[in-house]
Protein backbone atom coordinates (compact mmCIF):
# COMPACT_ATOMS: atom_id res chain seq x y z
CA UNK A 1 0.00 0.00 0.00
CA UNK A 2 1.53 3.30 -1.19
CA UNK A 3 1.62 6.77 0.75
CA UNK A 4 -1.05 9.19 -0.14
CA UNK A 5 -0.47 12.74 -0.51
CA UNK A 6 -2.33 14.41 2.65
CA UNK A 7 -1.90 17.82 2.84
CA UNK A 8 -5.06 18.67 4.62
CA UNK A 9 -3.97 16.12 7.51
CA UNK A 10 -0.48 17.53 8.01
CA UNK A 11 -2.29 20.68 8.93
CA UNK A 12 -2.59 19.16 12.03
CA UNK A 13 0.62 17.92 12.97
CA UNK A 14 1.91 21.29 13.79
CA UNK A 15 0.92 22.80 17.21
CA UNK A 16 2.32 21.45 20.22
CA UNK A 17 -1.05 18.82 21.25
CA UNK A 18 0.22 15.47 20.31
CA UNK A 19 -0.99 14.53 17.14
CA UNK A 20 -2.55 11.78 15.98
CA UNK A 21 -1.46 11.84 12.07
CA UNK A 22 2.31 11.92 12.95
CA UNK A 23 1.03 8.72 15.30
CA UNK A 24 -0.77 7.20 11.95
CA UNK A 25 2.42 8.17 9.84
CA UNK A 26 4.98 6.47 12.19
CA UNK A 27 2.62 3.28 12.60
CA UNK A 28 2.67 3.25 9.09
CA UNK A 29 6.14 2.61 8.64
CA UNK A 30 5.27 -1.24 10.18
CA UNK A 31 1.50 -1.28 9.16
CA UNK A 32 1.34 -0.05 5.76
CA UNK A 33 -2.75 -0.25 5.81
CA UNK A 34 -2.30 2.79 7.98
CA UNK A 35 -1.25 4.94 4.86
CA UNK A 36 -5.02 4.15 3.52
CA UNK A 37 -6.71 5.03 6.97
CA UNK A 38 -4.91 8.56 6.15
CA UNK A 39 -5.64 8.49 2.57
CA UNK A 40 -9.66 7.79 3.06
CA UNK A 41 -9.53 10.40 5.87
CA UNK A 42 -7.82 12.77 3.87
CA UNK A 43 -10.65 12.14 1.09
CA UNK A 44 -13.18 12.71 4.19
CA UNK A 45 -11.37 16.16 5.32
CA UNK A 46 -11.91 17.17 1.46
CA UNK A 47 -15.55 15.53 0.39
CA UNK A 48 -16.48 16.64 3.65
CA UNK A 49 -18.73 13.29 4.07
CA UNK A 50 -17.37 9.92 5.79
CA UNK A 51 -16.40 6.98 3.10
CA UNK A 52 -17.57 4.43 5.64
CA UNK A 53 -20.65 2.75 4.49
CA UNK A 54 -23.06 1.89 6.33
CA UNK A 55 -23.56 -0.42 9.45
CA UNK A 56 -21.86 -3.50 9.36
CA UNK A 57 -22.59 -7.20 11.39
CA UNK A 58 -19.21 -9.16 12.22
CA UNK A 59 -18.90 -10.75 15.40
CA UNK A 60 -17.33 -14.03 16.72
CA UNK A 61 -19.47 -17.26 17.46
CA UNK A 62 -20.85 -17.38 20.87
CA UNK A 63 -21.61 -13.56 20.99
CA UNK A 64 -23.93 -11.44 20.08
CA UNK A 65 -21.69 -8.37 20.52
CA UNK A 66 -18.33 -7.14 21.38
CA UNK A 67 -16.91 -6.04 17.22
CA UNK A 68 -18.32 -2.83 15.60
CA UNK A 69 -17.77 -4.03 11.51
CA UNK A 70 -17.02 -1.89 9.37
CA UNK A 71 -16.50 -1.43 5.25
CA UNK A 72 -15.10 1.42 3.20
CA UNK A 73 -17.48 2.70 0.56
CA UNK A 74 -13.64 3.88 -1.57
CA UNK A 75 -12.12 0.71 -0.81
CA UNK A 76 -10.79 -0.04 -4.58
CA UNK A 77 -9.06 3.26 -3.92
CA UNK A 78 -8.11 2.16 -0.39
CA UNK A 79 -7.82 -1.92 -0.43
CA UNK A 80 -5.94 -1.59 2.81
CA UNK A 81 -9.30 -0.36 4.92
CA UNK A 82 -11.44 -2.43 2.84
CA UNK A 83 -12.57 -4.19 5.83
CA UNK A 84 -11.90 -2.05 9.00
CA UNK A 85 -13.71 -3.66 12.47
CA UNK A 86 -13.40 -2.29 15.50
CA UNK A 87 -13.10 -4.73 18.20
CA UNK A 88 -14.09 -3.34 21.97
CA UNK A 89 -11.97 -5.47 24.61
CA UNK A 90 -12.99 -5.11 28.05
CA UNK A 91 -11.07 -3.05 30.24
CA UNK A 92 -9.53 -3.37 33.90
CA UNK A 93 -11.40 -1.49 36.47
CA UNK A 94 -9.71 1.81 36.79
CA UNK A 95 -7.94 1.61 33.67
CA UNK A 96 -4.53 0.66 35.47
CA UNK A 97 -2.77 -1.70 33.64
CA UNK A 98 1.21 -3.45 33.39
CA UNK A 99 3.42 -2.71 30.46
CA UNK A 100 3.84 -6.40 30.43
CA UNK A 101 -0.28 -6.94 29.99
CA UNK A 102 0.02 -4.03 27.79
CA UNK A 103 2.63 -5.35 25.09
CA UNK A 104 1.01 -8.78 25.35
CA UNK A 105 -2.24 -6.71 23.72
CA UNK A 106 -0.14 -4.53 20.90
CA UNK A 107 1.71 -7.74 20.52
CA UNK A 108 -1.76 -9.38 19.48
CA UNK A 109 -3.38 -6.83 18.22
CA UNK A 110 -0.02 -6.04 15.15
CA UNK A 111 -0.37 -9.30 14.19
CA UNK A 112 -4.40 -9.69 13.68
CA UNK A 113 -4.92 -5.98 12.93
CA UNK A 114 -3.99 -2.17 12.06
CA UNK A 115 -2.08 -1.49 15.53
CA UNK A 116 -3.96 1.44 15.81
CA UNK A 117 -6.08 1.98 18.70
CA UNK A 118 -8.48 4.07 20.89
CA UNK A 119 -7.28 3.87 24.29
CA UNK A 120 -10.32 3.96 25.30
CA UNK A 121 -13.36 4.15 23.60
CA UNK A 122 -16.21 6.33 25.93
CA UNK A 123 -17.89 3.38 27.74
CA UNK A 124 -14.37 2.11 28.84
CA UNK A 125 -13.59 -0.61 26.72
CA UNK A 126 -9.94 -0.71 25.06
CA UNK A 127 -10.83 -0.53 21.36
CA UNK A 128 -8.62 -2.14 18.60
CA UNK A 129 -9.27 0.08 15.49
CA UNK A 130 -9.37 -1.82 12.16
CA UNK A 131 -9.24 -5.19 11.08
CA UNK A 132 -10.03 -8.07 8.42
CA UNK A 133 -13.06 -10.47 9.31
CA UNK A 134 -11.13 -13.72 8.57
CA UNK A 135 -8.60 -12.40 11.95
CA UNK A 136 -11.47 -12.24 14.43
CA UNK A 137 -11.70 -15.45 15.61
CA UNK A 138 -8.34 -16.07 15.79
CA UNK A 139 -7.85 -12.78 17.48
CA UNK A 140 -10.84 -13.70 19.79
CA UNK A 141 -8.79 -16.96 20.43
CA UNK A 142 -5.59 -15.38 21.40
CA UNK A 143 -7.43 -13.00 23.07
CA UNK A 144 -9.25 -15.32 25.86
CA UNK A 145 -6.50 -18.84 25.57
CA UNK A 146 -3.35 -15.96 25.81
CA UNK A 147 -4.38 -13.22 27.82
CA UNK A 148 -7.18 -14.64 30.03
CA UNK A 149 -9.39 -11.41 28.85
CA UNK A 150 -12.88 -10.98 26.69
CA UNK A 151 -14.15 -8.91 24.58
CA UNK A 152 -16.67 -5.96 25.52
CA UNK A 153 -20.16 -4.94 25.12
CA UNK A 154 -22.17 -3.76 21.90
CA UNK A 155 -25.77 -4.22 20.97
CA UNK A 156 -28.85 -4.22 23.12
CA UNK A 157 -27.34 -5.56 26.06
CA UNK A 158 -25.68 -4.47 29.37
CA UNK A 159 -22.24 -2.74 27.63
CA UNK A 160 -19.08 -2.67 29.35
CA UNK A 161 -19.44 -1.15 33.07
CA UNK A 162 -16.68 1.38 34.44
CA UNK A 163 -15.81 3.47 37.40
CA UNK A 164 -13.84 6.27 38.46
CA UNK A 165 -10.54 5.04 39.99
CA UNK A 166 -12.00 4.83 43.63
CA UNK A 167 -10.79 3.92 46.59
CA UNK A 168 -7.38 2.80 44.86
CA UNK A 169 -5.96 6.39 44.69
CA UNK A 170 -8.85 9.04 45.77
CA UNK A 171 -9.34 9.84 49.53
CA UNK A 172 -13.29 10.61 48.71
CA UNK A 173 -13.97 7.69 47.50
CA UNK A 174 -16.68 6.58 49.58
CA UNK A 175 -17.46 2.70 48.16
CA UNK A 176 -15.14 0.38 46.25
CA UNK A 177 -16.23 1.28 42.85
CA UNK A 178 -13.61 -0.64 40.90
CA UNK A 179 -14.66 -3.94 43.49
CA UNK A 180 -18.84 -3.19 42.49
CA UNK A 181 -17.48 -2.44 38.94
CA UNK A 182 -15.63 -6.00 38.30
CA UNK A 183 -18.04 -8.03 40.60
CA UNK A 184 -20.64 -7.02 38.41
CA UNK A 185 -19.30 -6.98 35.07
CA UNK A 186 -18.30 -10.81 36.28
CA UNK A 187 -21.95 -11.65 37.00
CA UNK A 188 -23.64 -9.95 33.94
CA UNK A 189 -21.46 -11.95 31.28
CA UNK A 190 -24.34 -12.81 29.49
CA UNK A 191 -25.80 -9.99 29.46
CA UNK A 192 -22.63 -7.82 28.23
CA UNK A 193 -22.14 -10.95 25.21
CA UNK A 194 -25.54 -11.66 24.63
CA UNK A 195 -28.06 -9.07 23.67
CA UNK A 196 -31.14 -9.89 25.04
CA UNK A 197 -32.66 -6.07 25.86
CA UNK A 198 -34.63 -3.86 24.61
CA UNK A 199 -32.02 -1.44 23.87
CA UNK A 200 -28.39 -0.85 25.33
CA UNK A 201 -27.90 -0.42 28.94
CA UNK A 202 -25.38 0.68 31.07
CA UNK A 203 -23.54 0.83 34.62
CA UNK A 204 -21.15 3.65 35.86
CA UNK A 205 -19.64 3.47 39.66
CA UNK A 206 -18.52 7.00 41.15
CA UNK A 207 -17.22 7.08 44.16
CA UNK A 208 -18.47 10.51 45.10
CA UNK A 209 -20.41 13.13 43.70
CA UNK A 210 -17.26 14.96 41.64
CA UNK A 211 -18.49 11.50 39.67
CA UNK A 212 -15.07 11.36 37.75
CA UNK A 213 -16.82 8.90 35.72
CA UNK A 214 -19.82 10.82 34.72
CA UNK A 215 -22.19 8.33 35.67
CA UNK A 216 -24.89 10.60 36.13
CA UNK A 217 -24.59 11.69 32.39
CA UNK A 218 -23.83 8.44 30.58
CA UNK A 219 -25.16 5.49 32.17
CA UNK A 220 -28.47 4.36 32.90
CA UNK A 221 -27.79 3.30 36.17
CA UNK A 222 -25.74 5.50 38.05
CA UNK A 223 -24.25 4.60 41.50
CA UNK A 224 -22.64 7.55 43.36
CA UNK A 225 -20.98 7.38 46.38
CA UNK A 226 -22.08 9.43 49.40
CA UNK A 227 -22.34 9.07 53.24
CA UNK A 228 -24.95 9.46 56.10
CA UNK A 229 -23.43 11.03 59.15
CA UNK A 230 -21.03 14.15 59.64
CA UNK A 231 -18.22 15.66 57.49
CA UNK A 232 -14.81 14.49 59.26
CA UNK A 233 -13.18 18.15 60.38
CA UNK A 234 -10.24 18.14 60.83
CA UNK A 235 -10.03 21.72 62.87
CA UNK A 236 -6.04 22.27 62.87
CA UNK A 237 -5.98 21.83 59.32
CA UNK A 238 -8.56 24.49 59.17
CA UNK A 239 -6.45 26.91 60.96
CA UNK A 240 -3.85 25.54 58.40
CA UNK A 241 -5.82 26.73 55.64
CA UNK A 242 -6.63 29.91 56.77
CA UNK A 243 -3.30 30.79 57.57
CA UNK A 244 -2.17 29.49 53.92
CA UNK A 245 0.35 27.43 55.56
CA UNK A 246 2.15 25.33 53.21
CA UNK A 247 1.69 21.93 51.93
CA UNK A 248 -2.46 23.25 52.44
CA UNK A 249 -3.13 25.09 49.13
CA UNK A 250 -6.45 25.55 48.24
CA UNK A 251 -8.41 22.76 46.04
CA UNK A 252 -4.85 20.64 46.18
CA UNK A 253 -3.57 23.88 44.39
CA UNK A 254 -5.47 23.14 41.37
CA UNK A 255 -5.41 27.29 40.61
CA UNK A 256 -1.86 28.04 41.75
CA UNK A 257 -1.62 29.62 38.06
CA UNK A 258 -3.39 32.37 38.52
CA UNK A 259 -3.43 34.96 41.54
CA UNK A 260 -6.64 34.65 43.78
CA UNK A 261 -5.17 36.64 46.31
CA UNK A 262 -5.23 35.16 50.17
CA UNK A 263 -7.80 32.18 50.94
CA UNK A 264 -11.57 33.45 52.11
CA UNK A 265 -13.15 31.08 53.43
CA UNK A 266 -15.98 33.37 53.37
CA UNK A 267 -16.26 34.22 50.36
CA UNK A 268 -14.64 30.76 48.63
CA UNK A 269 -16.15 28.25 50.52
CA UNK A 270 -19.21 29.81 53.14
CA UNK A 271 -20.61 31.60 50.26
CA UNK A 272 -20.83 29.24 48.08
CA UNK A 273 -21.80 26.20 50.15
CA UNK A 274 -24.99 25.60 47.82
CA UNK A 275 -27.45 25.25 51.58
CA UNK A 276 -25.43 27.87 53.68
CA UNK A 277 -24.88 25.35 56.51
CA UNK A 278 -21.48 26.28 57.43
CA UNK A 279 -20.16 29.10 59.66
CA UNK A 280 -17.10 29.73 62.22
CA UNK A 281 -17.71 29.99 65.42
CA UNK A 282 -14.54 31.71 66.58
CA UNK A 283 -11.74 29.75 65.36
CA UNK A 284 -13.86 26.04 65.05
CA UNK A 285 -15.60 25.53 61.48
CA UNK A 286 -19.10 24.25 61.95
CA UNK A 287 -21.12 22.39 59.48
CA UNK A 288 -24.92 21.96 59.77
CA UNK A 289 -24.79 18.32 58.68
CA UNK A 290 -28.48 17.79 58.72
CA UNK A 291 -29.01 20.91 56.03
CA UNK A 292 -25.56 19.69 54.11
CA UNK A 293 -26.40 18.18 50.37
CA UNK A 294 -23.13 16.42 50.40
CA UNK A 295 -22.17 18.37 47.10
CA UNK A 296 -18.46 18.21 47.75
CA UNK A 297 -17.47 22.00 47.57
CA UNK A 298 -16.26 22.49 50.82
CA UNK A 299 -14.36 18.87 50.36
CA UNK A 300 -13.09 19.73 47.34
CA UNK A 301 -11.64 23.21 48.74
CA UNK A 302 -10.10 21.93 51.76
CA UNK A 303 -9.05 18.28 51.13
CA UNK A 304 -6.78 17.92 54.03
CA UNK A 305 -9.31 19.59 56.61
CA UNK A 306 -12.22 17.79 55.58
CA UNK A 307 -13.24 14.35 54.60
CA UNK A 308 -16.59 12.32 54.01
CA UNK A 309 -18.50 11.36 56.88
CA UNK A 310 -17.84 7.20 57.66
CA UNK A 311 -21.01 6.06 57.54
CA UNK A 312 -20.61 5.33 53.66
CA UNK A 313 -22.77 3.85 50.64
CA UNK A 314 -24.07 5.37 47.65
CA UNK A 315 -27.15 6.92 45.74
CA UNK A 316 -28.58 5.31 42.95
CA UNK A 317 -29.77 7.35 39.86
CA UNK A 318 -30.88 6.10 36.56
CA UNK A 319 -32.58 7.16 33.46
CA UNK A 320 -29.38 8.85 31.78
CA UNK A 321 -29.21 9.45 27.85
CA UNK A 322 -28.26 10.97 24.80
CA UNK A 323 -30.72 13.09 22.78
CA UNK A 324 -32.38 10.25 20.42
CA UNK A 325 -35.23 9.93 20.51
CA UNK A 326 -37.07 12.34 22.88
CA UNK A 327 -34.31 14.43 24.29
CA UNK A 328 -30.95 14.18 26.32
CA UNK A 329 -31.58 13.02 29.66
CA UNK A 330 -29.05 13.26 33.46
CA UNK A 331 -30.10 10.06 35.50
CA UNK A 332 -32.73 10.90 38.09
CA UNK A 333 -32.72 9.36 41.84
CA UNK A 334 -34.30 6.61 42.73
CA UNK A 335 -32.66 5.50 45.90
CA UNK A 336 -31.40 7.98 47.91
CA UNK A 337 -28.99 5.66 50.04
CA UNK A 338 -28.20 2.42 49.80
CA UNK A 339 -25.30 0.13 51.39
CA UNK A 340 -22.33 -0.76 49.35
CA UNK A 341 -21.68 -4.07 50.61
CA UNK A 342 -18.84 -6.66 49.19
CA UNK A 343 -19.19 -9.42 51.76
CA UNK A 344 -22.83 -10.01 50.79
CA UNK A 345 -21.22 -9.75 47.00
CA UNK A 346 -23.44 -6.40 46.58
CA UNK A 347 -26.80 -8.20 47.04
CA UNK A 348 -28.50 -4.83 47.63
CA UNK A 349 -27.68 -3.08 44.30
CA UNK A 350 -28.08 -6.78 42.37
CA UNK A 351 -32.05 -6.52 43.86
CA UNK A 352 -32.32 -2.87 42.11
CA UNK A 353 -30.76 -4.42 38.71
CA UNK A 354 -32.95 -7.23 38.49
CA UNK A 355 -36.11 -5.17 39.55
CA UNK A 356 -35.46 -2.53 36.92
CA UNK A 357 -34.43 -4.89 34.47
CA UNK A 358 -37.30 -7.23 34.83
CA UNK A 359 -39.74 -4.47 34.86
CA UNK A 360 -37.68 -3.02 31.58
CA UNK A 361 -37.33 -5.77 29.11
CA UNK A 362 -41.29 -6.84 29.79
CA UNK A 363 -42.78 -3.29 29.12
CA UNK A 364 -39.54 -1.53 27.09
CA UNK A 365 -40.01 -0.81 23.35
CA UNK A 366 -37.78 -1.56 20.75
CA UNK A 367 -35.07 0.94 20.88
CA UNK A 368 -36.61 2.63 24.21
CA UNK A 369 -33.94 3.45 26.67
CA UNK A 370 -34.68 2.84 29.96
CA UNK A 371 -35.00 6.42 30.86
CA UNK A 372 -37.45 7.02 27.78
CA UNK A 373 -39.30 4.27 29.46
CA UNK A 374 -39.73 5.95 32.61
CA UNK A 375 -40.54 9.15 31.08
CA UNK A 376 -43.37 7.44 29.57
CA UNK A 377 -44.72 5.24 32.08
CA UNK A 378 -44.24 8.23 34.62
CA UNK A 379 -42.12 8.70 38.26
CA UNK A 380 -44.74 6.91 40.34
CA UNK A 381 -45.70 4.16 38.05
CA UNK A 382 -42.16 3.71 37.96
CA UNK A 383 -41.82 3.98 41.38
CA UNK A 384 -44.64 1.42 42.12
CA UNK A 385 -43.11 -1.49 39.79
CA UNK A 386 -39.36 -0.88 41.74
CA UNK A 387 -41.30 -0.62 44.91
CA UNK A 388 -39.87 2.31 46.18
CA UNK A 389 -42.07 4.64 48.23
CA UNK A 390 -42.00 8.23 46.62
CA UNK A 391 -40.01 10.31 48.57
CA UNK A 392 -39.72 14.41 48.43
CA UNK A 393 -35.86 13.73 47.68
CA UNK A 394 -37.32 12.02 44.02
CA UNK A 395 -38.30 15.76 42.62
CA UNK A 396 -36.69 19.08 42.62
CA UNK A 397 -39.98 20.70 42.84
CA UNK A 398 -43.35 19.45 42.86
CA UNK A 399 -45.43 19.53 39.60
CA UNK A 400 -46.99 22.47 38.82
CA UNK A 401 -49.86 21.33 36.75
CA UNK A 402 -53.29 19.99 37.70
CA UNK A 403 -53.05 16.50 35.97
CA UNK A 404 -52.83 14.33 38.77
CA UNK A 405 -53.99 10.72 38.59
CA UNK A 406 -56.02 9.08 41.07
CA UNK A 407 -55.78 5.12 41.89
CA UNK A 408 -59.81 4.16 41.79
CA UNK A 409 -59.45 2.70 44.76
CA UNK A 410 -58.04 6.04 46.50
CA UNK A 411 -61.26 7.63 45.71
CA UNK A 412 -64.48 7.22 47.87
CA UNK A 413 -67.13 5.76 45.47
CA UNK A 414 -64.68 4.67 42.62
CA UNK A 415 -65.56 5.59 39.43
CA UNK A 416 -69.03 4.29 38.54
CA UNK A 417 -71.33 6.71 38.78
CA UNK A 418 -74.79 7.01 37.43
CA UNK A 419 -76.09 9.96 35.51
CA UNK A 420 -79.58 9.80 36.16
CA UNK A 421 -78.18 9.73 40.28
CA UNK A 422 -76.48 12.72 38.96
CA UNK A 423 -79.64 14.43 37.58
CA UNK A 424 -81.53 14.09 40.62
CA UNK A 425 -80.01 17.27 41.92
CA UNK A 426 -78.85 18.77 38.53
CA UNK A 427 -81.63 19.16 36.25
CA UNK A 428 -80.34 19.42 32.80
CA UNK B 1 -21.58 -6.11 -4.05
CA UNK B 2 -20.46 -9.73 -3.73
CA UNK B 3 -22.61 -13.15 -5.13
CA UNK B 4 -22.30 -16.53 -3.77
CA UNK B 5 -22.89 -19.62 -5.45
CA UNK B 6 -24.00 -22.69 -4.00
CA UNK B 7 -25.61 -26.09 -5.61
CA UNK B 8 -25.86 -24.10 -8.49
CA UNK B 9 -28.05 -20.93 -7.29
CA UNK B 10 -26.21 -17.55 -7.05
CA UNK B 11 -27.36 -15.17 -4.31
CA UNK B 12 -26.67 -11.66 -4.31
CA UNK B 13 -25.36 -10.94 -0.97
CA UNK B 14 -23.73 -7.81 1.03
CA UNK B 15 -20.35 -7.69 2.75
CA UNK B 16 -21.79 -9.20 5.73
CA UNK B 17 -23.34 -12.16 3.74
CA UNK B 18 -26.95 -10.92 4.01
CA UNK B 19 -29.55 -11.44 1.38
CA UNK B 20 -29.72 -8.20 -0.35
CA UNK B 21 -32.64 -8.92 -2.20
CA UNK B 22 -34.52 -11.16 0.97
CA UNK B 23 -37.19 -13.09 0.60
CA UNK B 24 -37.60 -12.75 -2.96
CA UNK B 25 -33.75 -14.61 -3.20
CA UNK B 26 -34.41 -17.05 -0.27
CA UNK B 27 -34.59 -20.69 -0.59
CA UNK B 28 -34.04 -23.86 1.47
CA UNK B 29 -30.79 -23.86 -0.48
CA UNK B 30 -29.98 -20.76 1.15
CA UNK B 31 -30.39 -22.41 4.64
CA UNK B 32 -27.63 -25.09 3.64
CA UNK B 33 -24.89 -22.21 2.38
CA UNK B 34 -25.40 -20.27 5.77
CA UNK B 35 -25.54 -23.15 7.99
CA UNK B 36 -21.88 -23.86 6.59
CA UNK B 37 -20.82 -19.97 7.12
CA UNK B 38 -22.89 -20.03 10.71
CA UNK B 39 -20.63 -22.62 12.22
CA UNK B 40 -24.12 -25.24 12.32
CA UNK B 41 -23.49 -28.91 12.17
CA UNK B 42 -26.69 -30.02 11.33
CA UNK B 43 -30.19 -28.08 10.76
CA UNK B 44 -33.07 -29.10 13.08
CA UNK B 45 -36.55 -28.92 13.84
CA UNK B 46 -35.65 -26.47 16.56
CA UNK B 47 -34.03 -24.31 13.70
CA UNK B 48 -36.37 -24.07 11.90
CA UNK B 49 -38.91 -23.51 14.21
CA UNK B 50 -36.93 -19.86 14.65
CA UNK B 51 -36.77 -19.47 11.17
CA UNK B 52 -40.16 -19.76 10.68
CA UNK B 53 -41.05 -17.40 13.37
CA UNK B 54 -38.60 -15.06 12.01
CA UNK B 55 -40.02 -14.86 8.34
CA UNK B 56 -43.66 -15.21 9.99
CA UNK B 57 -43.15 -12.30 12.33
CA UNK B 58 -41.02 -10.18 9.43
CA UNK B 59 -43.71 -10.95 7.10
CA UNK B 60 -46.63 -9.43 9.27
CA UNK B 61 -44.56 -6.54 10.90
CA UNK B 62 -41.84 -5.52 8.29
CA UNK B 63 -38.98 -5.81 11.12
CA UNK B 64 -37.42 -8.00 12.80
CA UNK B 65 -38.52 -9.05 16.57
CA UNK B 66 -37.04 -7.91 19.74
CA UNK B 67 -35.06 -10.82 21.50
CA UNK B 68 -37.50 -11.34 23.65
CA UNK B 69 -40.55 -11.73 21.62
CA UNK B 70 -38.22 -14.24 19.74
CA UNK B 71 -37.82 -16.56 22.95
CA UNK B 72 -41.60 -16.08 23.32
CA UNK B 73 -43.03 -17.22 20.20
CA UNK B 74 -40.84 -20.27 19.58
CA UNK B 75 -40.41 -20.89 23.62
CA UNK B 76 -36.69 -20.73 23.28
CA UNK B 77 -34.60 -19.33 26.03
CA UNK B 78 -32.05 -16.65 24.28
CA UNK B 79 -29.02 -19.76 25.82
CA UNK B 80 -30.89 -22.10 23.80
CA UNK B 81 -31.25 -19.94 20.05
CA UNK B 82 -27.17 -19.65 20.96
CA UNK B 83 -26.84 -23.06 21.08
CA UNK B 84 -28.53 -23.58 17.94
CA UNK B 85 -27.37 -20.32 16.19
CA UNK B 86 -23.58 -19.31 17.99
CA UNK B 87 -23.76 -16.12 16.11
CA UNK B 88 -26.81 -15.20 18.05
CA UNK B 89 -30.46 -14.21 16.81
CA UNK B 90 -29.04 -11.20 14.50
CA UNK B 91 -25.77 -12.47 12.94
CA UNK B 92 -26.53 -16.05 12.89
CA UNK B 93 -30.71 -16.64 13.06
CA UNK B 94 -31.60 -13.24 11.19
CA UNK B 95 -29.21 -14.05 8.22
CA UNK B 96 -30.41 -17.50 7.69
CA UNK B 97 -34.24 -16.63 7.81
CA UNK B 98 -33.29 -14.08 4.37
CA UNK B 99 -34.02 -10.70 6.96
CA UNK B 100 -32.66 -7.55 6.13
CA UNK B 101 -29.11 -7.09 8.25
CA UNK B 102 -29.72 -5.52 11.88
CA UNK B 103 -28.67 -1.81 11.71
CA UNK B 104 -28.64 1.00 14.78
CA UNK B 105 -25.93 1.12 17.01
CA UNK B 106 -24.59 -2.26 17.45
Amino acid sequence: MAKHETPLLDELEKGPWPSFVTDLKRQAETKPECWDILGQLELSYKDRITHWKHGGIVGVFGYGGGIVGRYSDVPAQFPGVEHFHTVRVAQPSGLYYTTENLRALMDLWEKYGSGVTNLHGSTGDMIFLGTRTENLEPLFWDLTHDLGQDLGGSGSNLRTPACCLGESRCEWSCYDTQEICNHLTQHYQDEIHRPAFPYKFKFKFSGCANDCVAAVARSDFSVVGTWKDQIQIDQAAVKAYLNGDEGYPVNGGAHKGGDWGPFDIQKEVFDLCPTQCMWMEGDELKIDDAECTRCMHCINVMPRALRPGKEKGASILMGAKAPILDGAQFSTLVIPFIEINKENDFEEVIDVIEKVWDWWMEVGKNRERVGETMQRVGLPTFLSVMEIEPLPQHVREPRSNPYVFWKEEEVPGGWDRDVKEFRKRHAA
Amino acid sequence: MAQIEHNGTTYEVDEDGFLLKGADDWDENWIDYVKGVEGIPEITDEHQKVIDALQEYYKKNGIAPMVRILSKTTGFPLKRIYELFPSGPGKGACKMAGLPKPTGCV
